[in-house]
């Protein structure tokens, strides 16, 4: 009987994969990045300014400074959540997208390979929206910021990651609600989005270590202030390893599904 | 090079063998048809054949390359139409039919340059721009055959091609088929329309449980498995007729609702018989294979 090997089959025909979904998104490019700006940015004015007014500095900046940086780790997780869980298996599961391409001589570790890139591109462009507004504010002062992209981009790269590993797994599109609402939500609230790690109590910061968020928050945060990140090599590896972990785990997974 | 090569398929969902020993090989520029009612193991088998998933047993060698080890440079050959439309419905028809060549590795250019050809072969000219949500089911249908057909292929997989689809849209589609195959095309397709495979199939097998139960030409199946004529008895008299009478006409009568169908080498006498009995209504017609479909496969619902 015939084995298929455990590790990914991956070919250019990733590309392909990707600049379908490219093209789907240019017809709609302009609603889809105001879209992805407005929510953010709501919270980072709402929140910013009018709980920012009764705060003192928070970690030595204006606080809508300090949760600027913070949003743009957020939104950067949430854009590829979303792409990866709704949009991904709108693709898989409804449209068949996935079927009419695996008829194709493309695999489907090439066709998961190929919306991981593309959630984290999307995820990239959505972070970088969001710097760029709070550059135009002001609130990013040094060209350590540029180092951020790339930051930017692994933090995609890892949260897209993880979403497929959901979307493999779900029966409908309801499932997701339990993803944003065990795990998003939870990790955005311990990872240092709206305030320091160090005011949760201990327990909870060292939970805050096991999280991806709070390592793209202590790597790009330092970034957009004009500071080398403590330790940003750590910081990378979690990022790295969650993103070739999980997608690992979601190709066996999805090949589980749609193989069988 | 066989365009496909089958021996001894197998393979299992849940402890239950769908497709349990199938065999069968396509000559080139044949229109070769798999039969069978729903569930018979005819989707699966495709699947097997384009390396989708891993059969327990057996060899296929697709276009001369073993699957599913090298199944992805196989399919390189092949064009695909689904059993369900998966057209991208954000894009408009030349868009469907150039993102997925891309999918072959093809250049823009060549895609570009086989576009007005295709959409014209669906009889979609003039539509290259048109969103593919308001096309309707049978212009859906003939643009995914033309998106099976974006890699020029040797060997045209078709699952169910006209399932839903008008008279209208089905004669359209048989038509491209068949020029299709004049053009030297192999075409491999399942359908549980007889009239389809009676007119497309230079060869077929039926299948049932995951077994093929007869394989041949429409032609030699009629012949070789069931009686010439067929008298398809009518009316609310017809069952207790079938059971009094029709024994004494025909060796093989068939009572399914208020019809029994009665199959004789010679007609005449029944006729005759019948002409007699004016409350019961006649139809005399040659044996067709949907009469050799339900003998092998039985009259009872498969759902």
């Amino acid at each position: 009987m015939y084995q298929r090997s455990l590790r990914p089959e991956l070919s250019l025909r990733a590309l392909a994969v990707w600049r379908r979904n490219y093209l789907v998104w240019k017809k709609l490019a302009i609603p889809s990045v105001l879209g992805n700006l407005a929510d953010p940015m709501i919270y980072l004015f709402g929140l910013g300014y009018g709980l920012g007014g009764l705060l003192p500095q928070v970690a030595g900046v204006p606080y809508i400074v300090f949760l600027a940086a913070g949003t743009v780790c957020a939104s950067t997780m949430n854009a590829a959540s979303f792409e990866t869980l709704y949009s991904g298996f709108s693709r898989m599961h409804v449209q068949k997208t996935w079927e009419a391409i695996m008829n194709a001589p493309v695999s489907l570790d090439d066709v998961v390979a190929g919306e991981l890139l593309w959630a984290a591109a999307k995820a990239t462009l959505s972070g970088v929206a969001i710097l760029v507004v709070i550059s135009l504010l002001g609130f990013v002062h040094s060209a350590l910021a540029l180092w951020a992209l790339p930051a930017i981009f692994l933090t995609g790269l890892a949260f897209a990651a993880l979403g497929l590993i959901v979307t493999a797994v779900a029966p409908s599109y309801d499932f997701f609600m339990y993803y944003f609402t065990l795990f998003i939500t939870p990790m955005t609230l311990l990872s240092g989005v709206f305030f320091p790690v160090d005011e949760l109590p201990a327990p909870f910061q060292a939970a805050a270590q096991a999280m991806p968020l709070a390592h793209a928050v202590q790597l790009i945060r330092p970034l957009l202030f004009g500071q080398v990140p403590d330790a940003p090599l750590l910081h990378v590896a979690v990022l790295a390893g969650v993103a070739a972990l999980a997608f690992w785990i979601a190709l066996i997974l999805t090949r589980r599904r749609l193989l069988s | 090079m066989a365009p496909l090569t089958v021996s001894d398929l197998r393979k299992s969902y849940g402890g239950r063998e769908v497709v349990a020993g199938v065999s069968f090989a396509l000559q080139a520029g044949e229109c070769f048809g798999l039969l069978g009612p729903n569930g018979a193991g005819k989707t699966t088998t495709l699947r097997c054949c384009l390396g989708l998933t891993a059969p327990a047993a057996g060899s296929i060698a697709l276009v001369g390359r073993p699957v599913p080890q090298e199944a992805r440079a196989a399919r390189a050959r092949i064009g695909v139409v689904p059993q369900f439309d998966n057209l991208d419905p954000d894009f408009s028809c030349a868009e469907n039919l150039l993102v997925y060549g891309r999918y072959f590795g093809l250049h823009d250019k060549v895609i570009r340059a086989r576009i007005p050809r295709l959409l014209e072969f669906a009889g979609l000219a003039g539509k290259a721009d048109t969103s593919i949500r308001i096309l309707s089911g049978g212009m859906k249908r003939r643009l995914t055959l033309a998106r099976a057909l974006v890699n020029d292929p040797d060997l045209l997989i078709l699952d169910e091609p006209t399932t839903g689809l008008d008279p209208q849209a089905r004669h359209l589609i048989w038509e491209r088929l068949k020029s299709l195959l004049a053009d030297g095309k192999t075409i491999l397709l399942t359908t549980h329309f007889m009239d389809e495979a009676e007119r497309l199939c230079h060869r077929l097998a039926i299948m049932d449980e995951g077994r093929i139960i007869a394989q041949g030409s429409p032609r030699e199946l009629i012949a070789g498995q069931i009686e010439p004529q067929v008298v398809e008895v009518y009316g609310e008299d017809a069952p207790g007729w079938a059971q009094a009478e029709a024994g004494r006409f025909s060796k093989r009568c068939e009572v399914s609702g208020e019809t029994a169908f009665c199959y004789v080498a010679d007609a005449a006498p029944l006729l005759a018989h019948l002409a007699e009995r004016p409350q019961l209504r006649a139809l005399h017609r040659p044996a067709s294979l949907e009469d050799v479909f339900l003998k092998l496969t039985g009259r009872e619902l498969r759902d």
